[in-house]
């Protein structure tokens, strides 16, 4: 399963990619192969605002559907509307199509997420 | 056999009684404490033959009153429009009558074609982008668009106009009441939606603005302008609950910057049959497709290449992610559907027309004879489709005792509903009155002290 460095990773399988005050926030590798063929996705409004750890969006597979979850808490600046037309972007490369952007609120809860190694680490556990 | 109704005979009985171990019925029920059993027969008349039963159930019905042998001008959200008859033989083929909810495609080509020409019809009349499958009638309607819309904007304030049908807004109370919604009523005026009162209520915590058109009282409400002040909440969803007829011969509401339609469709070919089962309808624009509530048909082609239908879109959260739905609504009003489908088609787009713009010119003759001599005066001055209030010095219940008195079914007591509105009552006319029947009220109205 394939984990990116310089990500921040949650318990949840979302990756967070700062730049700045700004992030990225996606889903991860192991999530796209767990859920199987994803059909759609379901985004945000820019504006949005959402606390750490509240649902943003959510996936559907053919076979599982599955809210994703706020990182760290933040607004919305900016979505991916290219998945809006092709859901299986996630499965082709879940790294490079972010879900949306977002001005972190407070980065101090960055902390709280998992290093690249610690993901890899915690993805070995749940295996 | 120890009781008639139940067909099993004593020899039945034993083998059953036998085959889970058993003596006797009493033991059966061994488990039932010794107090609470009956020990006496019941206390039921004697058994009736079917010729009896029959004539007794006659001398009952005969005590109600129908349209189908009295005048009726009551509204208030069920009307007396004309049934062609071609829809009762369509519907009672037993494959429409009794068929189940068609899950199996294979099976069920026919209910899932009608389903998505109702759709497809519904859509056509509302001007929006998708219609789902049908709701169980307009109240529960306005109600599933308002948690619909609640959850597309994550608000929590549900502002609906108290010129909205008051059972209607009962009905959303009781929902919204379950789901931790607040509904906020916003004032009426000269019969209308006080745009003022809706624009100082409006917040970027509206969820959704609800209002009727023709509204309670007959009168077309302006869309345009309520939904430009709807729209001034920032994720606020704008909800019309609508007279499907009354779109035959008013703007489409999806022109009018309604972003979800609802209403009533029982006007379509269902009777009133005291109050039910009629048939709720919600359409919206393409961006709530996914929160819909209920279920959608879609057209496809079998392996064939042929034309088929399945249902091809429920809200993913009523079937796996339960605790997420906005709706359990997993079902549809299958006949009703059927039946303002036939009456849709049956009267196409002219007949349509024609049925609306008689209503209303019929309303509008009987409302010009009833306010003419000053004893009845007009409750609001705005236009109206095909209902209207008049307000007088009598009291509502011996204008009520004196048209039945005349085999005419009266209008609705708005003071039920709206205590400042004591002596007004709410006339309906649909195509079906006649100019002989509107004079006859007029005069039995002009004739009461």
């Amino acid at each position: 399963m394939k984990v990116m460095k310089d990500l921040y990773y949650t318990k949840d399988h979302e990756w967070v990619k700062v730049e700045g005050d700004l992030a990225y926030v996606g889903i991860t590798d192991y999530a796209q192969s767990s859920l199987g063929d994803i059909v759609y996705v379901e985004l945000p409004e820019v504006d949005d605002e959402f606390e750490k750890e509240e649902a943003f969006g959510a996936v559907e597979s053919v076979k599982a559907a599955s809210d994703v979850f706020m990182p760290v808490g933040g607004k919305v600046v900016e979505v991916n509307e290219e998945l809006i037309d092709d859901p299986a972007l996630l499965n082709a490369d879940p790294y490079e199509n972010w879900m949306i952007k977002i001005e972190i609120a407070d980065k101090a809860e960055l902390d709280e997420l998992m290093t690249s190694e610690e993901y890899e680490k915690f993805l070995a556990e749940e295996e | 056999m120890r009781y008639p109704y139940i067909p099993s005979t004593h020899e039945e009985e034993q083998e059953m009684l036998k085959s889970i171990g058993l003596n006797s019925l009493d033991e059966l029920f061994s488990d039932i404490p010794e107090e609470f059993r009956l020990k006496r027969d019941l206390n039921l008349p004697k058994s009736k033959s079917e010729l009896e039963v029959r004539s007794y159930l006659t001398q009952l019905a005969n005590k109600n009153c129908s349209t189908s042998e009295m005048t009726c001008f009551l509204g208030a959200g069920a009307y007396d429009h004309y049934i062609p008859s071609i829809i009762n033989h369509i519907i009672s083929r037993s494959e429409f009558y009794t068929s189940y909810t068609p899950y199996q495609p294979e099976i069920s080509q026919g209910t899932l074609q009608y389903i998505f020409e109702f759709q497809t019809l519904i859509c056509r009349l509302t001007g929006m982008d998708v219609a789902n499958a049908s709701l169980y009638d307009g109240g529960t309607a306005v109600a599933e668009a308002a948690l619909m819309a609640a959850a597309h904007s994550r608000k929590d304030e549900l502002l609906i106009s108290k010129t909205v049908r008051p059972e209607t807004r009962q009905i959303l109370k009781t929902y919204a009441h379950c789901q931790n919604l607040k509904v906020i009523e916003v004032e009426m005026k000269d019969g209308v939606t006080d745009l003022e009162d809706l624009e100082s209520k409006v917040s970027d915590n509206t969820a959704a603005v609800i209002v009727q058109s023709p509204n309670f009282f007959g009168i077309i409400e302006d869309l345009k302008a309520t939904g430009e002040i709807a729209h001034k909440g920032k994720k606020a969803v704008f909800i019309a609950s609508v007279d499907p007829i009354s779109l035959a011969i008013l703007k489409k509401p999806a022109e009018l910057g309604v972003d979800v339609v609802v209403g009533e469709a029982q006007g379509m070919g269902i009777p009133l049959s005291f109050g039910g089962p009629y048939l709720g309808f919600i359409a919206a624009k393409n961006a709530f497709l996914r929160k819909l509530p209920g279920r959608i048909v879609g057209e496809t082609v079998d392996k064939n290449g042929k034309r088929s239908y399945v249902l091809t879109l429920t809200a993913r959260e009523q079937h796996i992610r339960r605790e997420k739905a906005t709706s359990n609504i997993c079902s549809n009003q299958g006949l009703n559907v059927l039946a303002a489908t036939v009456y849709m088609v049956t009267m196409g787009k002219e007949g349509l027309k024609e049925v609306a713009l008689q209503s209303t010119k019929k309303a509008h003759y009987a409302f010009e004879k009833i306010t003419a001599s000053g004893k009845y005066k007009p409750l609001f001055n705005k236009p109206f489709f095909k209902e209207f209030a008049v307000t007088s010095d009598i009291d509502p219940e011996t204008i009520t005792a004196a048209l039945k008195e005349e085999n005419i079914i009266g209008g609705y007591h708005l003071g039920k509903d709206y205590p400042q509105y004591e002596k007004a009552v709410l006339y309906a006319v649909t195509e079906k009155r006649t100019k002989e029947e509107i004079d006859k009220l007029s005069s039995v109205l002009e004739g009461i002290k």
